[in-house]
This record gives structure tokens, sequence and C-alpha cells, in this order.
């Protein structure tokens, strides 16, 4: 394995670990508006994910890094092409962060309520853009040869990068009201396993469309069309036994079951991605590859040297945390804080 | 506006806000790993108080510094795609380390710390506290080794058109990064100690939780006045080491335009007229400049127009004086701000020596209050003086400001960004102001789920003690 595919893995991966992980956070943050019937409650929700959320965001903020070091090509195409996509991520992301620490800070309902929608706003708009970004990159964007994404002709939004969204969206959300039912007591432990039954074949639909469009809108069928059978299957297997987990309250199973969905619709994407990084709608000679787009091999060799070394202890850590805040959150523990 | 314009006022006003929270940040995490120590160490409720109340200010901040962190990565490709493409070798690798050796250090510890304190022994807490200031160290050695690369580029080759890294280790002991680094991170720690210390100032005018204000202000006072020395000194040796290699952006801080004589006299004020390339009026100090920049009191320094002939030649024609005005003020800014925090800050260390804290006058303490400004109005003029002296480059001498813009955006859609940014940090900004007013009202100790404790009764002897230690 080349460096090349080495970072184009790396940054896979961090990718996806950024959609196992926040995906959930997204989830949580979402169904904050439906999900609480009182403010504890609404606090118990934010609780499951409060020691976590920000690192969990960490691999966002390590996956583009490492996509400037390893292949800025793609960073600068991607970032300055989506310019209004991340610009909205951006202000989503940002009103969602500060308002996990601000909402708490004052009683009065209004201003609750305030950092209540920033959370849901930011927690469903970030991944519905996201899926579209995604989506686009897959199905191709006019990257012409300086590399950049043009202007004219740009067609970000339409019926599969939307409907890619929407998917996210769902599964974000599935995976959230599983996780919540593994983290929470009582009424609402129940309640989010009974919202998990409703959302998994809504869910499960979305996702199924989206592999029916992608056969029309992109080639990841004949670029890579034996893995996306399997996938396809696979995936249908997992949605079958997290719906009879949920049914039989095996939480962990349930929480496993969706975490391998997260991973094997995000893995897929960037398998069928592969070695292309962006795929120009225009030309194919235009696309942005793992060669083209690539930064000199002294930079891989630096960084290789460095993530080897140090990823074992960000993830041993960040494994610790989980570990120590492994207690269901209830109303007891709440009023510790 | 074209796209150049907005994304450099985008870019200005987003770093600028940043670096109100990111010091905060820094310095406050420093400052409260101190405080749990001593509680850890000397096992006295009142430290693990101190290290509460002041963790509300950075529990407020560090949402702050992380969200608009998020942004300033984002913003170099969205913006700056061009220069993100010529320098992502260099430029992206320290970027993509702080991600991994800091960010995940410093967010997953501040989860363990804010929700751990039942949860985890004390002394495996209190390591949570100090990795999370050493994380936002790390994170500010990662942001300026890359910041360093563009004010002096070294271990690099131009290869394909782009500036592809030789050397990693070069990159990152960069002359520039280690004067850069320090006087930096000990700003930081001035500004956490001025906030601290003129919050405690505030509550001791008023007479509140006299006892535990007055700890606080002398730890925080201490902190700040050394820092505030420490900020001098590397900022003296940083100035050094831009007479030799950034020297038109030390002349356009001193508004040199002709080279000085010999010795050169350091300029205090000037009136500055860009147009014909000359200063009106100027007041000096003989043989200051020439102190300044070589630590003797001979030797000349380069003024704007022979230096501007000299680029010329190696770089072609163009216009290499960066907006005069703008350098030299801030610069001078810059120096006042610091000599004054030093000056303060040892007159409240000279009270606390002398155990005179109880009878400090008001005026000293309603001072100490408004200088809560202080070291943001250094830190913020130090940046411009750095970033607009480099003016007209990006990368020193490499590539200029016109060719680092993106060419895949438009001005309304940058225009749109700018306008919503910056509308949403100014808003986060008077929240944070709004909530740190709140917080400081509040006493430590009505802390409503705070675990009730007995008092010591020789809290008030150890206390004095060990101001004098």
């Amino acid at each position: 394995m080349s460096l090349n595919d080495l970072w184009f893995l790396l940054i896979s991966v961090l990718f996806v670990g950024f959609f196992f992980l926040e995906g959930f956070d997204f989830g949580v943050g979402m169904s904050l508006g439906f999900l609480p019937r009182n403010d504890t409650e609404k606090r118990m929700l934010i609780g499951t994910i409060g020691p976590f959320w920000d690192a969990n965001e960490v691999w966002l903020i390590t996956a583009v890094g490492a996509m400037f070091a390893a292949f800025p090509h793609w960073y600068s195409t991607l970032l300055s092409g989506y310019y209004l996509f991340f610009t909205f991520i951006l202000l989503g992301l940002i009103l969602r962060g500060v308002a996990f620490e601000f909402r708490h800070k004052m009683s009065s309902n209004g201003w609750k309520k305030t950092w209540d929608i920033s959370i849901m706003i930011g927690s469903l708009a970030t991944p519905f853009l996201m899926g579209m970004i995604l989506a686009g990159i897959v199905q191709g964007v006019p990257i012409g040869s300086d590399m950049n994404i043009a202007i004219e002709g740009r067609n970000l939004v339409n019926l599969f990068t939307v409907w890619a969204g929407l998917a996210v969206v769902m599964l974000c959300l599935l995976h959230g009201l599983v996780f919540i039912s593994l983290r929470t007591e009582g009424e609402l432990r129940e309640r989010s396993r009974k919202y998990a039954l409703i959302t998994l074949p809504i869910t499960a639909v979305f996702l199924a469309v989206l592999a029916l469009l992608a056969s029309i809108s992109t080639d990841l069928y004949t670029k890579r069309g034996g893995w996306l059978i399997a996938a396809i299957i696979l995936g249908a297997v997992i949605f079958v036994l997290a719906a009879l987990f949920l049914r039989k309250k095996l939480e962990k199973q349930s929480f496993i079951a969706t975490s391998l969905l997260v991973v094997l619709t995000f893995a897929t994407l960037f398998i069928g991605l592969f070695p292309r990084v962006m795929v120009s709608s225009l030309d194919s000679a235009f696309d942005l590859t793992i060669y083209n787009a690539v930064s000199g091999p002294y930079t891989l060799k630096s960084m290789t040297i460095v993530a080897v070394i140090f990823l074992p202890f960000v993830l041993g850590y960040q494994c610790w945390s989980y570990y120590v805040f492994r207690k269901r959150v209830s109303e007891k523990e709440l009023a510790e804080h | 506006m074209d796209v150049l314009d907005l994304a450099r006022i985008q870019f200005a006003t987003t770093t600028i806000l940043h670096f109100v929270f990111v010091p905060i940040s820094i310095g406050l995490s420093l400052m409260i790993a101190i405080m749990e120590t001593m509680y850890v160490v000397r096992k006295k409720e009142m430290y693990k108080k101190m290290a509460k109340f002041w963790g509300h200010f950075l529990l407020i901040n560090f949402a702050l510094g992380v969200v608009t962190g998020i942004l300033q990565e984002f913003q170099f490709g969205m913006n700056w795609s061009e220069f993100s493409r010529f320098v992502g070798d260099v430029f992206g690798t320290p970027l993509a380390i702080e991600a991994l050796l800091a960010f995940f250090l410093e967010s997953t510890f501040i989860g363990l710390w804010v929700f751990g304190w039942n949860k985890l022994p004390k002394k495996l807490h209190l390591m949570c506290i100090w990795l999370v200031a050493i994380g936002t160290m790390l994170s500010g050695f990662w942001i300026l080794t890359a910041n360093s690369f563009m004010q002096h580029p070294v271990g690099y080759e131009v290869i394909d058109g782009r500036a592809q890294m030789t050397d990693f280790w070069a990159v990152i002991t960069n002359g520039q990064v280690l004067w850069e680094f320090p006087h930096t991170i000990f700003a930081a720690f001035a500004t956490s100690g001025f906030l601290v210390a003129g919050i405690s100032a505030w509550k001791l005018l008023r007479k509140k939780d006299v006892e535990f204000f007055k700890s606080s202000f002398i730890t925080a006072v201490i902190i700040a006045g050394i820092s505030s020395m420490c900020v001098a000194m590397f900022g003296h040796g940083q100035a050094q080491y831009l007479v030799e290699t950034q020297p038109m952006k030390m002349a356009a801080s001193e508004a040199l335009w002709e080279t000085s004589d010999d010795p050169a006299p350091w300029t205090v004020f000037a009136l500055i007229d860009t147009e014909n390339q000359e200063n009106k009026f100027e007041l000096n100090i003989p043989y200051m400049l020439s102190f300044l920049s070589y630590n003797k009191f001979s030797g000349s320094v380069q003024g704007m127009n022979e230096l501007q002939a000299q680029y010329e030649e190696t770089y072609g024609p163009g216009d290499y004086i960066p907006p005069v005005r703008t350098t030299f003020w801030s610069f001078r800014i810059m120096v006042a701000s610091g000599t004054a925090m030093i000056l303060l800050s040892f007159y409240g260390i000279y009270l606390a020596m002398r155990k005179r804290l109880d009878q400090a006058r008001p005026w000293y303490l309603k001072l100490m209050l408004w200088s809560i400004a202080l070291p943001f109005i250094g830190n913020t003029a130090g940046w411009i003086m750095t970033e607009i002296g480099r003016q007209p480059w990006t990368v020193f001498g490499l590539l200029t400001i016109e060719d680092s813009v993106s060419t895949s955006v438009t001005s309304n859609q940058v225009l749109f960004s700018v306008i919503s940014f910056t509308s949403l940090y100014l808003i986060l900004l008077g929240v944070l102001a709004f909530l740190f007013v709140r917080e400081a009202r509040k006493s430590p100790y009505q802390d409503a789920n705070a675990i009730p404790t007995i008092e010591d009764p020789y809290t008030h002897q150890g206390r004095d003690r060990h101001v004098t230690e």
C-alpha cells in the first residue's frame, strides 16, 4: 500500500468515525425537538452526549486538517467549490456548539428555548448538508482543468444529493435514538426505543431508494458493483437484526447494529470513490485523485510517522472517557452537576 | 467590493474575534490547573472552590474558542484556496497535527474534567485539567508554527509551482516560531491573569467574599506580572529577529522611510505622510532603535525606500511597502498596553507582598477592573502589526495576497459569509460578556450544587502565609 492509499484510508476512517460518533450526537440534538416531555428530560438528553460531543467533533476537524495536509487540492477544491454549503455548516456547528454550554446558564424559558432551537437546527442542518456534499462528490461536479469547480454549471442541488442529505439525517436520527435508549433510564429510555422502532423502517426506505438513485446518478455500480451489492444485502440484514434487537429491548446490540449501518453507508461511499477523491462531471481526466491532488511524498512520510506514534494514545484516552461515563444518565446523577 | 477585499475583511474579523477567546482558554486552563494543584496538595476546600468558580468562565469561553476555531480551519480552503494549494504540504501539516495532538487532548479531557468531579479520584481529575492546559498550549504551538512559515518560510522547496516540505524539523524549529510561540503564550497567560485579577479587584472593591478574591487576585496578579515581563522580553527578541528576516515590517513599524543614522533613534510618535513618503513630525529617543534592533547602542536600520528598491530587484516590479500607519500605530499600541500591564501587575504584586491588599486604594482596584481590556488591546494590536506588516505577502517572498484568494467563489457568496459570520460572532461576544458579568456577580459560596464544607479555622492565617512564600 502506497502512502497515497494510506492517507486516503486514514481520512476516510476519520470521516466514517466522525459520522459514527457525531452521528448519534446529531440524532440526540434532533430528538430534542420531540422526544423530551420536560426540562429535566431535556437535560438528561443533552447529558447523554455532554462529555463526548466536543471530542467527537474533533474527528471532523482532524479529517479536514489531514485532507489539507495530505491532499491540498482536494481540500481547496471542495471547500471553495461548496462555499455556501460550508458557510451554513459552520453557522450550524457554531450555534450548536455554544448552545450546549449556554443553555443551562440561565433558567429563563426564552433563553433555554433559543439554545434548544440552535441545537436542533445545527444538528439537523449539518448532517443534511454534509450528506449532500458527499453525494455530490461521487455524483460529480464541474471540475475543470484548473482543478476548480466552475461557478457556471454548478448543479450541487438535485434529487440525488437532496435525497442523500435526507437519508443521512434519518440515519443520524435513528442512531441517536438508539444511543439515548442505551444511555438513559426510565421513561425516556422506553420512549426513545419506541421512536427508534418507528424511525428504523423509514430510514431503511430512505437508504434503499438512495441505493437505487445511485445506480442512475453515479458510476458506483460499474466501478464497485460487487462491493455495493454485498453492502446492500449486508445492510438489509443489519436492519432486520436492529429491528429484532430493539423489539427485544437489547439496547447494546441495537446500538452496535446502527453503528454498523452508519459505518457501512459511509465506507461504501469512500470505497466507491477510491482512488478518486472528487469526480469531475465534465471529463474524467479532470477527476481529482489520490495521485494528482496529493502533497509531496516527504509530507506524507512525516505525517505518517506522527500519526503512527500518537493515534493509539488518542484512541486510548477517548475510549477511556467513554468508560468513565459508562453509567446511564439518571435524574439523580444530573443533580450532581 | 471584490472577492479579495471581502475575504480579507472576513479573515480579519473572524481571526481577531477568535483571538479574543483563545488566550482566555489557554491562560485560564493553566491558572485553574494551578488552583486545583493547590487544592490537591494543600487539601484546602477554598482552592477547589477557586478552580470551580473560575472554571465557569473557562467553560463559557472554551465553547466559543472551539467553534470559532473550526471556522478558521475551513476558511483557508473556502476563501484562500490558491494559498491552500500552494502551501498545503507545509501549512496543512501543522494544522493536521494540531487537531490530532492538541484538539483531541483538550476536548476529551475538558469533558472528563467538567463531568468527572464526582467520578474520578482527585489526582486523576487534576491530571485532566493539566492535560487540557497542555492541549491548549500545544494547539498554540502548532498553529504558530503554521503562521511562522508565512512570516519566514523554511524547510521547503518550490516544486511544480507548490511549496513542498523538505525538512519537518526545520519547520518546527523555525527561528520565527521560537520567538513567536513564547511571546504569544505568555500574552495568553497575562490575559487570563488580568481577567481574573480584574474581576477579583471588583469583588474586593465591593467587599464581597474578601478572602476568596484576595487569594484569586494574588494568584492572578503574580501570573500576570511574570507573564507580562516575559511577553516584553520575548517580544524584544522577536523584534530583533524581524530586523534580520522581515526588515520591511520592522521599517514600517518604525515609519522609517530612509535608512537611519548610526546609531538609530527610536520614534515614539510621528505624523506619517504616506503619499509623500515622509514624516511631518517625529519625537525621537536617540540610540534606542539601535538598542532594540541589535542590543547595542550603534548600528543603522534599513529604511523602506531602500528595501523597496531591493525587493523590486529580487521579486520584480510592485509595491512592497505595507500600510505604514497601521503597522506603526499597532506596534505602539501593543507596546503601550504591555508596559501598562507590567506596571499595574507589579504594583499589585508589591501590595500583596507587603500584605497591604486590604488597604489597596479604590482607584487601583477600579483601574484593575478596566485593565481587563488591556491584554485584549495588546493581543489584537500585536496580531494586526504582524499580519498587516507582512503585506503584500501571504507567504513572505513566495506568494502575494492577490495570488492567494479563491478563484471559484463569487463576491456575493463572500459578502454573505462576511455578514453572517461577523454578526454571529458579535452576538456571541455579547453573550459571552453578559454571561461573564453574570458569573462574576455570583458568590463562589452560593453554588447550589456545592458540597457543604466546614470552614477551616486556620484558613485565614494559612492564606496570608502562602502569600509571602
